[in-house]
């Protein structure tokens, strides 16, 4: 008892002091490095990746959902927060042939996020009721369906008066720094952790482990798949809202099954069930994908193999090899400050052993 | 009405033959093979790279032999290694092949859609019915039925068929039995990409643009078509992908093309909803 109650300690204790170094780290880099640098743009793009991963994750890895809606919630988040805060004077030209479209006001960028989230999340509630009765592999191709569906009729010209149709949104709230990203991105995924920790949590894990045996613990299981699964498009939709922020401009042909696959991907590289696996998963993968693999594409490096898009064979391989052969992850369904202490306490225990074969000779 | 009712057809002929695949290999291995609309695309696209170079008549061979070849490797490479593995990771290779095989036509094409090259026969535009489109709309229907009978007939009286049908029963006891589980699970997807093959010849002499992602929905509507059915059973698959290509092409008749794969992905919640194992499949009860 004592010692778990210790193990605990260092546990908060670590985990702080990864927080904390991860933190200074950002801020550091924030200030002395250009802002218009690669380092600077992937690490934009992994504050909004690593929300995604870890809403995925949280379906996914925690409540044991296959689901693979999370592009469509995050088209939802993108259409709204681009929608809400493109300034009112352009946006004749930005919906030039739906005459400034049907919203005629225009929102600071917290509340359009949130409004992204929100109607992420009431669209979950709506397709959640016949769905999340579905069983795994069903539930998986539900969801991918509706997220199909839902990037079709975006670009439907049925609604186009509202979205725009087949064409691009642009000159919304863009052009934030990484304080930016990284305070949404951070809160957003403290929300989360704190939810897991909760008895709701531990709940979700319990629906994972096993249905059956969670359903007879007296865990009502269609409130509790219910939630989890609202949640995690809300922070879908606001990661699609950042996404938006991001790239300045929103289309939802981006928004397809290939970005779900993308951020699942992630999750199984980070592990599925740690939420540290996910962040650092997405730096690795964001990282080799926009920057160091960037010399792949090069024409010159082996002339008539390289050229654009190449860098993206040579990563699909290597996702395959870990997929196929590190199937865990990079930390299994551990968090990182876990395991550190694991390892310490490893070392603390070699060395009081080394101690007592020294004392006894 | 008659065209939209004929289109239809069509539509649910080349789906029914991708649907076949997927309801196979479903029965046997439990696992949605997610990269099997990407093995449809790709026959696509080396079909537009081989009729580029190569005689058409050789180049719809060689298609149907590589595809055949693809099929066969992805399940060696991709999907063996992980029989014993939590049904999970084998969805999530699936979906990392899907992936590759799309990233891979993306670096081949540089992202453009591809022009599919005109079939001989099946291209030529007649008229029947009083109505005139290219000879695949009303081959395609005959095709598929034809090779579904062929295929049940294999499946009935041949050794081989009887293997696959003793897998997809119990996969545990068939292995037990002695039968060579890995020969059947590979004849299985031989036959899935041999019928996929000919799914996107029949497919893209009608839609004529190939892209990365031209397999996705195909092969989402074809899973659909497949779970309509009830997974497992050939000819539900077939009946389901006839229901799906007719009621898209009536949700385009009555003006609500926008709605049409959102109407297909109704009919799936529906029969999830209301009978699980589809119209043909089979009761599963589970035991605690």
């Amino acid at each position: 008892m004592k010692i778990a109650a210790k193990r605990n300690n260092t546990n908060s204790i670590v985990t702080l002091v990864c927080v904390a170094v991860l933190l200074i780290t950002l801020l550091v880099i924030n200030k002395f490095v250009r802002s218009d640098s690669m380092i600077m743009v992937v690490l934009q793009k992994t504050c909004v990746y690593a929300l995604a991963a870890v809403s995925m994750n949280l379906l996914n890895g925690f409540t044991g959902l296959f689901s693979l809606g999370q592009a469509g919630f995050m088209a939802l988040g993108a259409y709204s927060y681009a929608l809400l805060t493109i300034p009112v004077e352009v946006r004749a030209n930005v919906l030039y042939k739906h005459a400034g479209g049907i919203i005629d006001f225009c929102l600071p960028f917290i509340p359009a996020l949130l409004i992204g989230g929100v109607i992420a999340a009431i669209f979950a509630f709506i397709i959640g009721l016949p769905v999340l009765r579905l069983k795994s592999d069903y539930l998986a191709i539900a969801t991918l369906g509706f997220a199909e569906i839902m990037k079709n009729i975006i670009m439907s010209n049925d609604v186009a008066p509202l979205t725009n149709g087949p064409d691009p949104l642009s000159q919304y709230a863009t052009g934030f720094g990484l304080p930016t990203y990284l305070a949404i991105s951070a809160i957003s995924i403290l929300i989360i952790v704190l939810l897991i920790e909760s008895s709701y949590g531990r709940a979700f894990k319990a629906i994972r482990d096993d249905e059956i045996a969670a359903e007879a613990m007296g865990i009502n299981l269609t409130k509790h798949k219910m939630m989890s699964f609202i949640i995690s498009a809300f922070f879908a939709g606001i990661a699609g809202g950042l996404l938006a922020m991001f790239n300045t401009t929103v289309s939802a042909v981006s928004y397809s099954t290939i970005m779900t696959y993308e951020i699942l991907l992630i999750v199984v590289i980070g592990g599925i069930g740690s939420i540290s696996g996910s962040i650092f998963a997405t730096f690795l993968f964001v990282a080799c994908r926009e920057w160091w693999l960037r010399f792949l594409d090069s024409e010159t490096l082996i002339p008539g193999i390289t050229r654009g898009s190449f860098r993206m064979v040579v990563f699909s391989v290597v996702i395959m090899i870990i997929v196929l052969f590190f199937s865990r992850g990079m930390f299994g369904d551990k968090e990182l400050p876990q395991i550190i202490t694991n390892a310490m306490e490893k070392v603390r225990r070699k060395r009081a052993v080394a101690d007592k074969v020294g004392e006894s000779k | 009405m008659l065209d939209y009712l004929i289109a239809g057809l069509a539509v649910g002929g080349q789906y029914a033959l991708i649907a076949i695949g997927y309801t196979m290999v479903y029965g046997i291995l439990r696992l949605i093979n997610f990269a099997h609309g990407d093995v449809f695309m790709v026959a696509g696209i080396m079909m537009v790279y081989l009729a580029a170079s190569l005689p058409v008549y050789i180049a719809m061979p060689l298609v149907f032999v590589l595809t055949v070849l693809l099929g066969f490797l992805i399940e060696r490479v991709a999907y063996k290694p992980l029989r014993s593995a939590p049904r999970m990771s084998v969805m999530i290779s699936a979906i990392g092949v899907s992936y590759l095989l799309q990233n891979f036509v993306l670096y081949i094409t540089g992202g453009l859609s591809k022009q599919y090259p005109a079939l001989p026969l099946l291209s030529e535009r007649v008229k029947l019915f009083g109505i005139g489109d290219k000879a695949v709309v009303f081959v395609t229907p005959v095709i598929a039925i034809v090779l579904m009978v062929a295929l049940m007939l294999l499946i009935k009286h041949t050794k081989i068929g009887m293997a696959m049908r003793a897998a997809s029963r119990d996969f545990e006891t068939a292995r037990l039995m002695g039968i060579n589980i890995n020969r059947v699970i590979s004849i299985t997807f031989i036959i899935g990409s041999a019928l996929a093959a000919i799914g996107s010849m029949l497919y893209f002499t009608k839609f004529t643009g190939v892209q990365p992602t031209s397999g996705a929905l195909p092969g989402l509507k074809a899973f659909v078509a497949a779970v309509f059915g009830g997974i497992g059973s050939i000819p539900g698959a077939v009946l389901g992908a006839f229901v799906i290509g007719i009621v898209e092409n009536l949700a385009v008749a009555f003006d609500l093309a926008v709605y049409r794969d959102a109407f297909t992905f109704a009919i799936l919640i529906i029969i999830l909803a209301v009978k699980p194992t589809g119209l043909f499949g089979e009761k599963l009860t589970e035991k605690v």
